[in-house]
Protein backbone atom coordinates (compact mmCIF):
# COMPACT_ATOMS: atom_id res chain seq x y z
CA UNK A 1 0.00 0.00 0.00
CA UNK A 2 1.33 3.44 -1.11
CA UNK A 3 1.70 6.33 1.49
CA UNK A 4 -1.04 8.14 -0.04
CA UNK A 5 -3.53 5.49 -0.55
CA UNK A 6 -2.69 4.35 3.64
CA UNK A 7 -3.61 8.65 4.45
CA UNK A 8 -6.73 8.18 2.56
CA UNK A 9 -8.05 4.60 3.92
CA UNK A 10 -6.95 6.00 7.43
CA UNK A 11 -9.38 9.64 6.96
CA UNK A 12 -11.92 7.30 6.25
CA UNK A 13 -12.24 5.65 9.78
CA UNK A 14 -15.19 7.10 11.90
CA UNK A 15 -12.01 7.55 14.85
CA UNK A 16 -10.00 9.23 12.40
CA UNK A 17 -12.76 11.67 12.31
CA UNK A 18 -13.35 12.14 15.64
CA UNK A 19 -10.28 12.83 16.87
CA UNK A 20 -9.47 15.80 13.81
CA UNK A 21 -13.40 17.28 14.94
CA UNK A 22 -12.27 17.05 18.45
CA UNK A 23 -8.32 18.53 17.74
CA UNK A 24 -10.30 21.68 15.77
CA UNK A 25 -13.10 22.46 17.90
CA UNK A 26 -11.01 22.77 20.75
CA UNK A 27 -8.03 24.78 19.24
CA UNK A 28 -10.98 26.94 17.61
CA UNK A 29 -12.49 27.82 21.16
CA UNK A 30 -8.87 28.11 22.88
CA UNK A 31 -7.18 30.42 20.10
CA UNK A 32 -10.42 32.59 19.50
CA UNK A 33 -10.78 33.15 23.79
CA UNK A 34 -6.82 33.24 24.10
CA UNK A 35 -6.31 35.80 20.59
CA UNK A 36 -9.17 38.04 21.97
CA UNK A 37 -7.40 38.49 25.21
CA UNK A 38 -4.07 39.39 23.49
CA UNK A 39 -5.76 41.33 21.00
CA UNK A 40 -7.34 43.85 23.92
CA UNK A 41 -4.05 43.34 25.92
CA UNK A 42 -1.96 44.47 23.35
CA UNK A 43 -4.27 47.46 22.20
CA UNK A 44 -4.43 48.75 25.51
CA UNK A 45 -0.03 47.89 26.35
CA UNK A 46 1.54 47.79 23.41
CA UNK A 47 -0.39 50.01 20.94
CA UNK A 48 0.42 53.28 22.24
CA UNK A 49 4.34 52.49 22.79
CA UNK A 50 3.69 51.67 18.67
CA UNK A 51 1.64 54.65 17.69
CA UNK A 52 4.70 56.69 19.86
CA UNK A 53 7.50 55.28 17.99
CA UNK A 54 5.52 56.14 14.66
CA UNK A 55 5.87 59.44 15.32
CA UNK A 56 9.74 59.45 15.30
CA UNK A 57 9.66 56.97 12.40
CA UNK A 58 7.87 59.35 9.96
CA UNK A 59 9.75 62.19 11.75
CA UNK A 60 6.86 63.85 13.46
CA UNK A 61 9.35 63.97 16.62
CA UNK A 62 13.10 64.28 16.63
CA UNK A 63 15.29 62.69 19.15
CA UNK A 64 18.45 64.54 19.91
CA UNK A 65 17.56 67.43 17.80
CA UNK A 66 17.97 71.15 19.88
CA UNK A 67 15.55 71.16 21.73
CA UNK A 68 14.30 68.37 24.01
CA UNK A 69 11.37 66.39 23.31
CA UNK A 70 8.39 65.38 25.79
CA UNK A 71 8.42 61.73 26.70
CA UNK A 72 4.30 62.29 26.32
CA UNK A 73 3.05 62.93 23.61
CA UNK A 74 -0.49 63.47 22.45
CA UNK A 75 -1.50 60.15 21.35
CA UNK A 76 -5.29 58.43 19.67
CA UNK A 77 -7.02 56.79 22.21
CA UNK A 78 -7.91 52.82 22.39
CA UNK A 79 -10.14 51.90 19.11
CA UNK A 80 -9.06 55.49 17.97
CA UNK A 81 -8.53 54.20 14.54
CA UNK A 82 -11.50 51.19 14.21
CA UNK A 83 -10.34 49.45 10.48
CA UNK A 84 -7.05 49.13 12.23
CA UNK A 85 -7.25 47.92 15.63
CA UNK A 86 -10.33 45.54 14.11
CA UNK A 87 -7.42 44.42 11.57
CA UNK A 88 -5.29 43.88 14.47
CA UNK A 89 -7.90 41.95 16.43
CA UNK A 90 -8.64 39.79 14.01
CA UNK A 91 -5.27 39.25 12.72
CA UNK A 92 -4.24 37.94 16.45
CA UNK A 93 -7.19 35.85 17.12
CA UNK A 94 -6.00 34.25 14.00
CA UNK A 95 -2.51 34.30 14.82
CA UNK A 96 -3.82 32.23 18.55
CA UNK A 97 -5.94 29.86 16.41
CA UNK A 98 -2.52 28.56 14.23
CA UNK A 99 -0.87 28.36 17.48
CA UNK A 100 -3.63 26.57 19.07
CA UNK A 101 -4.30 23.75 16.15
CA UNK A 102 -0.60 23.13 16.63
CA UNK A 103 -0.55 23.13 20.51
CA UNK A 104 -3.59 20.66 20.57
CA UNK A 105 -2.17 19.02 17.74
CA UNK A 106 0.77 17.88 19.96
CA UNK A 107 -1.16 17.80 23.32
CA UNK A 108 -3.36 14.63 21.00
CA UNK A 109 -0.70 13.15 20.79
CA UNK A 110 0.96 13.70 24.25
CA UNK A 111 -2.08 12.08 26.03
CA UNK A 112 -2.06 9.01 23.53
CA UNK A 113 1.49 8.68 25.41
CA UNK A 114 -0.27 8.47 28.37
CA UNK A 115 0.34 12.21 29.74
CA UNK A 116 -2.46 14.09 31.52
CA UNK A 117 -4.09 17.01 29.77
CA UNK A 118 -6.39 19.50 30.98
CA UNK A 119 -6.49 23.27 32.07
CA UNK A 120 -3.91 23.03 34.73
CA UNK A 121 -0.88 21.07 32.81
CA UNK A 122 -2.15 23.45 29.76
CA UNK A 123 -0.62 25.87 31.47
CA UNK A 124 2.71 24.61 31.48
CA UNK A 125 2.28 23.60 27.75
CA UNK A 126 1.96 27.76 27.22
CA UNK A 127 4.72 28.44 28.85
CA UNK A 128 6.74 26.07 26.87
CA UNK A 129 4.64 27.53 23.91
CA UNK A 130 5.95 30.65 24.58
CA UNK A 131 9.33 30.41 25.01
CA UNK A 132 9.13 28.20 21.45
CA UNK A 133 7.63 30.62 19.14
CA UNK A 134 8.27 34.29 21.45
CA UNK A 135 11.26 34.24 23.83
CA UNK A 136 13.86 31.98 22.09
CA UNK A 137 13.24 34.19 18.58
CA UNK A 138 13.27 37.08 20.63
CA UNK A 139 16.42 36.86 22.15
CA UNK A 140 18.46 37.39 19.46
CA UNK A 141 15.46 39.00 17.39
CA UNK A 142 13.75 41.61 19.99
CA UNK A 143 10.17 43.04 19.19
CA UNK A 144 10.58 45.69 16.86
CA UNK A 145 9.32 48.83 16.69
CA UNK A 146 9.20 50.00 13.27
CA UNK A 147 11.20 52.11 12.63
CA UNK A 148 14.47 50.06 13.80
CA UNK A 149 17.11 49.11 11.57
CA UNK A 150 17.18 45.28 10.92
CA UNK A 151 18.42 42.82 8.65
CA UNK A 152 16.55 41.82 5.35
CA UNK A 153 13.30 40.73 6.66
CA UNK A 154 13.39 37.36 4.31
CA UNK A 155 16.93 36.38 6.36
CA UNK A 156 15.48 37.13 9.69
CA UNK A 157 12.45 34.97 8.85
CA UNK A 158 14.89 31.75 8.17
CA UNK A 159 16.10 32.31 11.22
CA UNK A 160 13.27 32.57 13.29
CA UNK A 161 11.58 30.09 11.89
CA UNK A 162 14.88 28.01 12.53
CA UNK A 163 14.88 28.93 15.71
CA UNK A 164 11.04 28.64 16.80
CA UNK A 165 11.95 24.78 15.09
CA UNK A 166 14.72 24.34 17.00
CA UNK A 167 13.09 25.71 21.01
CA UNK A 168 9.93 23.95 20.03
CA UNK A 169 11.62 20.34 19.75
CA UNK A 170 13.59 21.45 22.90
CA UNK A 171 10.64 21.97 24.63
CA UNK A 172 8.99 18.51 23.80
CA UNK A 173 12.36 16.67 25.28
CA UNK A 174 12.66 18.84 28.28
CA UNK A 175 8.96 18.07 29.18
CA UNK A 176 9.10 14.35 27.57
CA UNK A 177 12.66 13.43 27.06
CA UNK A 178 13.28 12.20 30.55
CA UNK A 179 16.88 11.16 30.78
CA UNK A 180 20.19 13.20 30.58
CA UNK A 181 20.63 12.66 27.29
CA UNK A 182 18.06 14.20 25.97
CA UNK A 183 18.29 17.37 28.20
CA UNK A 184 21.58 17.70 26.86
CA UNK A 185 20.27 17.66 23.85
CA UNK A 186 17.43 20.41 23.84
CA UNK A 187 19.96 22.73 25.82
CA UNK A 188 22.46 22.35 22.70
CA UNK A 189 19.31 23.01 20.40
CA UNK A 190 18.13 26.23 22.72
CA UNK A 191 21.40 27.79 22.37
CA UNK A 192 22.88 26.80 18.76
CA UNK A 193 20.89 29.66 16.66
CA UNK A 194 22.00 32.11 19.32
CA UNK A 195 25.40 31.22 18.98
CA UNK A 196 24.71 30.96 15.36
CA UNK A 197 23.81 34.38 15.69
CA UNK A 198 20.45 36.09 14.17
CA UNK A 199 21.05 38.37 11.25
CA UNK A 200 21.74 42.02 12.24
CA UNK A 201 21.68 45.44 10.17
CA UNK A 202 24.86 46.37 8.91
CA UNK A 203 24.41 50.01 10.90
CA UNK A 204 22.21 51.52 13.42
CA UNK A 205 20.04 53.57 11.89
CA UNK A 206 16.43 53.59 14.19
CA UNK A 207 15.23 57.32 14.73
CA UNK A 208 13.39 55.74 17.84
CA UNK A 209 14.41 56.63 21.22
CA UNK A 210 16.39 53.48 22.89
CA UNK A 211 13.84 53.95 25.84
CA UNK A 212 10.37 53.27 23.66
CA UNK A 213 12.18 50.56 21.89
CA UNK A 214 13.03 48.74 25.77
CA UNK A 215 9.71 49.26 26.80
CA UNK A 216 8.07 47.94 23.86
CA UNK A 217 10.12 45.05 23.28
CA UNK A 218 9.40 43.90 27.14
CA UNK A 219 5.25 44.87 26.88
CA UNK A 220 5.39 42.52 23.72
CA UNK A 221 7.20 39.69 25.32
CA UNK A 222 5.20 40.19 28.74
CA UNK A 223 1.70 40.18 26.94
CA UNK A 224 2.82 37.24 24.80
CA UNK A 225 3.83 35.33 28.28
CA UNK A 226 0.12 35.96 29.39
CA UNK A 227 -1.52 35.15 26.39
CA UNK A 228 0.30 31.93 25.71
CA UNK A 229 -0.11 30.36 29.65
CA UNK A 230 -4.15 31.29 28.91
CA UNK A 231 -4.00 29.70 25.36
CA UNK A 232 -2.53 26.80 26.67
CA UNK A 233 -4.38 26.40 30.13
CA UNK A 234 -7.45 26.88 27.66
CA UNK A 235 -6.01 24.35 24.72
CA UNK A 236 -6.27 21.90 27.61
CA UNK A 237 -9.38 22.64 29.60
CA UNK A 238 -11.69 22.52 25.97
CA UNK A 239 -9.42 19.74 25.24
CA UNK A 240 -11.07 17.25 28.00
CA UNK A 241 -14.19 18.88 27.68
CA UNK A 242 -14.33 17.93 24.14
CA UNK A 243 -13.30 14.51 24.74
CA UNK A 244 -15.80 13.95 27.60
CA UNK A 245 -18.74 15.50 25.14
CA UNK A 246 -17.41 13.08 22.73
CA UNK A 247 -17.34 9.97 24.84
CA UNK A 248 -20.83 11.16 25.98
CA UNK A 249 -22.12 11.28 22.75
CA UNK A 250 -20.49 7.76 21.47
CA UNK B 1 -9.33 -7.00 8.69
CA UNK B 2 -5.59 -8.56 9.34
CA UNK B 3 -3.57 -7.23 12.45
CA UNK B 4 -1.89 -5.15 10.77
CA UNK B 5 -4.40 -2.88 9.00
CA UNK B 6 -6.05 -2.66 12.89
CA UNK B 7 -2.81 -1.53 13.88
CA UNK B 8 -2.29 0.81 10.86
CA UNK B 9 -5.81 2.07 11.78
CA UNK B 10 -5.08 2.73 15.52
CA UNK B 11 -1.95 4.70 15.06
CA UNK B 12 -3.56 6.40 12.18
CA UNK B 13 -6.71 7.57 13.68
CA UNK B 14 -4.58 9.77 16.69
CA UNK B 15 -1.45 10.30 14.57
CA UNK B 16 -2.85 11.72 11.18
CA UNK B 17 -5.24 13.87 12.64
CA UNK B 18 -2.66 15.81 14.65
CA UNK B 19 -0.33 15.80 11.77
CA UNK B 20 -3.07 17.75 9.58
CA UNK B 21 -3.80 20.01 12.40
CA UNK B 22 -0.21 20.68 12.87
CA UNK B 23 0.30 21.64 9.52
CA UNK B 24 -3.01 23.50 9.32
CA UNK B 25 -1.81 25.72 12.46
CA UNK B 26 1.68 26.26 11.04
CA UNK B 27 0.46 27.68 7.91
CA UNK B 28 -2.25 29.90 9.41
CA UNK B 29 0.85 31.67 11.62
CA UNK B 30 2.80 31.71 8.63
CA UNK B 31 0.01 33.15 6.46
CA UNK B 32 -0.59 35.92 9.29
CA UNK B 33 2.75 36.12 10.14
CA UNK B 34 5.19 36.01 7.52
CA UNK B 35 3.09 36.52 3.90
CA UNK B 36 4.61 39.06 2.90
CA UNK B 37 1.82 40.28 0.20
CA UNK B 38 1.17 43.64 0.54
CA UNK B 39 -2.46 43.79 1.60
CA UNK B 40 -1.39 41.07 4.43
CA UNK B 41 1.30 42.34 5.57
CA UNK B 42 -0.66 46.18 6.04
CA UNK B 43 -3.41 44.37 7.65
CA UNK B 44 -1.32 42.42 10.22
CA UNK B 45 1.54 45.24 10.73
CA UNK B 46 0.56 46.17 14.26
CA UNK B 47 0.19 42.51 15.14
CA UNK B 48 3.52 41.28 13.68
CA UNK B 49 5.65 43.74 15.50
CA UNK B 50 3.51 43.23 18.60
CA UNK B 51 3.55 39.12 18.56
CA UNK B 52 7.21 39.45 17.59
CA UNK B 53 7.24 38.44 13.97
CA UNK B 54 10.28 39.99 11.60
CA UNK B 55 7.93 42.49 10.16
CA UNK B 56 9.95 44.93 7.59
Amino acid sequence: MTLLTMCATQLAFPATKTMFSRILTSALFAGAAAGLIAALLQLYFVQPVLLHAELYEGGDLVHFGADPVTAHPELPGMFAEPVRDGLSIIFTMLTYTGYALALVALMSIAEQQGREINGRTGLLWGLAGFVAFHFAPGLSLAPEVPGVAAADVGVRQVWWTATVATAGVAMWLIAFGGNLVSYLIAAGLLIAPHVVGAPEPDTFAGPVPTEIGALFAARAFGIGMAAWVLLGSFAGYFWQAEGKRANAAA
Amino acid sequence: MTTNAIKASAVGSTILPAVFALILGLGVVTVTGHAQASGLHDAAHDVRHATGFPCH
